[in-house]
């Protein structure tokens, strides 16, 4: 593993030299809040921001994608030919990526990139992205990231992981990728053994402050009707609205619905965000929905991210702890509390 | 507002108690600073946990609709003008309602107290004497309360209920001489090239996630226009046409019936200024008809309405 350091007066060149070969995505402020973009020259990436308001999941899995085209043109002789839409795998670089939302494409890979399965967009940008994260010194108190097996440094999900030391990063690689991005980064000088303390002591205290908020273990251990079978979830969902806010802010919400659009003679299929919330996300063709009722939905959620993805795919909630849904929840509709309800000792049945 | 609280939590007491209801719908204590939870307290042991400050932003008559029970529901100014409009639409009956009335001094606008401190997190605030105290693990900032209203507190003139069946104080004096519409005019004064540009910059940001919609009481449609499916109405993308269509379809089809209550404003998770469209459609019922939304429970709304001398020089 290299680990390098580089002194934060060095870093806006460093980025410039990337920018000439890749295209480097980086958290910039604009309008209310931070949000990864594209860098331009003359961007300002400010990397003592907390977090982005909306998930980076956008750069995988955009809100709204056209998949494919196609003419219904009558005198095409590929009318009706659904044909790939063209799209741009340039190498890239994300830059600043906090480690939990890093963690949660590995999360999300779990339905994007299976051994039969491979989506076509996701894979190919994963592959042609280097995840360049940033530790968290300082998490947000609405933050329960090791909780739910990821922590403010862990690097399980990124090629590279900064750690802020005060006047410069230490850089450490840690697959492949990382390796070749850290030896494009030409003003690095090697690591010290006091910067190496010091980011171990910054981890260290950034754990503490974080804690253990839930234990997701006792909800797995739950049976799986007792808990979709509990009286709290009336108590839950009363205050809930029904909005997508939570799931489309969140980094490990992957649903999405296929619609063709067609303008005249030309149609695109676009694949975009959908939410577990919405009515319609369930309706059946036939006019039945098996989740008419806002308590199934609320409870979907819950039960989706906390008990019936650890059961599927045996590798941990499907929560990331980033806290977007408790900060931004219209409703405050707090998901540690959810939890601790899911994990308490007695569900009893109304 | 201090001192709500203990008055909500007596008042629900005594109703579950005598039966008068079988649930009251209020507030409890957020779990994060500027926040809390609309709760619906169903018996007399979950009475304590109701609470009351100025984070209570939300509009509870959006509710309301489609309960079958006795309710007794905690109303500001304009939640209490939002009853009214649901008795006006028969969303809900009143005698099923006892209100208990809030004299409101505004709520406190969380993203701009977030928006002040600068990156830092707070743990926790409080509200006393007309400032706000924010505490974080390392600062302490104190703020005039007055000067953090939400935009549509700032400018309410109605923050007395207009309906209720006991109020929690005595009524708080009326805000006088507010101008309402400053930047209704400011949009008014532009070319149609520039309002489109205003209005487009405004929606940009827009993720459809429709808080702005479900936070609203008057959004009460079994099947709204947007999730109309056989035929589908309009394109689920963030296709400026399509974001475009479902915010002005928004904005009128709430004409004449918003009261300002700032609840699409104050859920927009990305910080969209909803109010800009519906303050237009106000500010010309109010100029048209002399009306405003959800005041007077008696008489039929202009809109839904038709009177021989209604004006109709926009008829052209």
């Amino acid at each position: 593993m290299t680990e390098i350091y580089i002194a934060k007066d060095k870093l806006p060149a460093t980025i410039g030299k990337l920018m000439n070969e890749h295209l480097v995505y980086g958290p910039v402020f604009e309008g209310q809040y931070h949000e990864f973009i594209e860098l331009k020259a003359g961007d300002k990436i400010d990397l003592a921001y907390q977090n982005t308001r909306l998930s980076p999941k956008g750069l995988f899995h955009p809100h709204s994608e056209r998949m494919c085209q196609f003419s219904l043109a009558k005198d095409d002789p590929e009318a009706g030919i659904v044909k790939e839409a063209p799209k741009d795998y340039s190498a890239r670089i994300i830059l600043g990526i906090r480690p939990c939302d890093a963690y949660a494409f590995r999360l999300d890979d779990a339905n994007f990139d299976t051994p039969t399965i491979k989506d076509p967009w996701w894979t190919k940008r994963r592959a042609a992205t280097t995840l360049v994260g940033l530790g968290c010194n300082q998490p947000c108190r609405s933050c329960f990231c090791t909780s739910v097996g990821t922590g403010p440094f862990d690097p399980s999900g990124l090629d590279v992981l900064l750690t802020d030391l005060g006047d410069g990063f230490l850089l450490q690689a840690f697959t492949e990728k990382g390796e070749t991005f850290a030896r494009k980064v030409p003003d690095g000088e090697p690591a010290s053994p006091a910067a190496r303390q010091k980011a171990g002591a910054l981890k260290q205290s950034a754990e503490a402050q974080l804690g253990t908020q839930f234990d997701p273990k006792a909800i797995a251990e739950k049976d799986m009707l007792e808990l979709f079978n509990a009286s709290f979830w009336d108590e839950v969902q009363f205050s809930c609205i029904n909005c997508g806010t939570c799931t489309f802010l969140c980094p490990t919400c992957w649903c999405f619905d296929i619609q063709d659009e067609v303008n005249e003679t030309q149609g695109n299929r676009m694949r975009i965000w959908d939410s577990c919330m919405f009515p319609l996300f369930t309706l059946h063709g036939s006019g039945h929905n098996p989740r008419s009722q806002k308590l199934q939905r609320v409870r979907q959620r819950f039960m989706h991210k906390l008990k019936y993805y650890p059961d599927k795919y045996q590798s941990g909630v499907a929560c990331v702890g980033c806290g977007r849904c408790v900060q931004h929840c219209p409703v405050n509709i707090d998901i540690r509390e959810v939890a601790r309800l899911m994990s308490a000792t007695c569900v009893c049945p109304a | 507002m201090q001192g709500y609280t203990e008055r909500i939590q007596e008042a629900a007491r005594r109703l579950l108690a005598d039966k008068r209801v079988d649930v009251v719908i209020g507030f409890r204590k957020g779990t994060v600073p500027f926040m809390n939870e609309p709760f619906l307290a169903k018996n007399l042991d979950q009475v304590r946990q109701l609470h009351w400050d100025g984070n209570c932003g939300i509009n509870l008559a959006n509710y309301l609709p489609k309960r079958t029970d006795r309710i007794g529901i905690v109303a500001k100014g304009c939640d209490s003008r939002n009853i009214v409009v649901h008795l006006l639409e028969y969303q809900i009956k009143r005698e099923q309602l006892y209100i208990l009335g809030a004299p409101c001094r505004g709520m406190i606008d969380r993203r701009r107290i977030l928006a002040s401190l600068d990156g830092r997190d707070p743990s926790s605030a409080e509200e006393k004497d007309g400032v706000i105290k924010v505490v974080g693990s390392d600062f302490e900032v104190t703020l005039d309360r007055q000067e953090y209203l939400q935009e549509n507190c700032s400018i309410c003139i109605h923050r007395n209920p207009v309906i209720f069946d006991e109020l929690l104080a005595e009524p708080v004096p009326e805000q006088q001489d507010v101008d309402r519409y400053p930047d209704v005019r400011q949009v008014e004064a532009m070319s149609p090239e520039q309002r489109w540009v205003y209005f487009d910059d405004l929606i940009k940001t827009c993720i459809r996630c429709y808080a702005c919609r479900n936070a609203c009481p008057l959004c009460f449609c079994p099947t709204c226009f947007v999730e109309e499916s056989r035929p589908q109405w309009v394109g689920k993308s963030i296709d400026p046409t399509d974001v475009r269509t479902f915010h002005f379809l928004r904005a009128y089809h709430v004409a004449g019936r918003c009261t300002d209550c700032g609840a699409c404003e104050r859920a927009c998770p990305v910080g969209i200024k909803m109010r800009q469209f519906t303050k237009k459609l106000e500010k010309d019922i109010k100029e048209l008809y002399g009306y405003e939304a959800g005041v007077i429970s008696d008489q039929r709304p202009p809109l839904d309405t038709y009177r021989p001398d209604d004006p109709q020089q926009f008829i052209k």
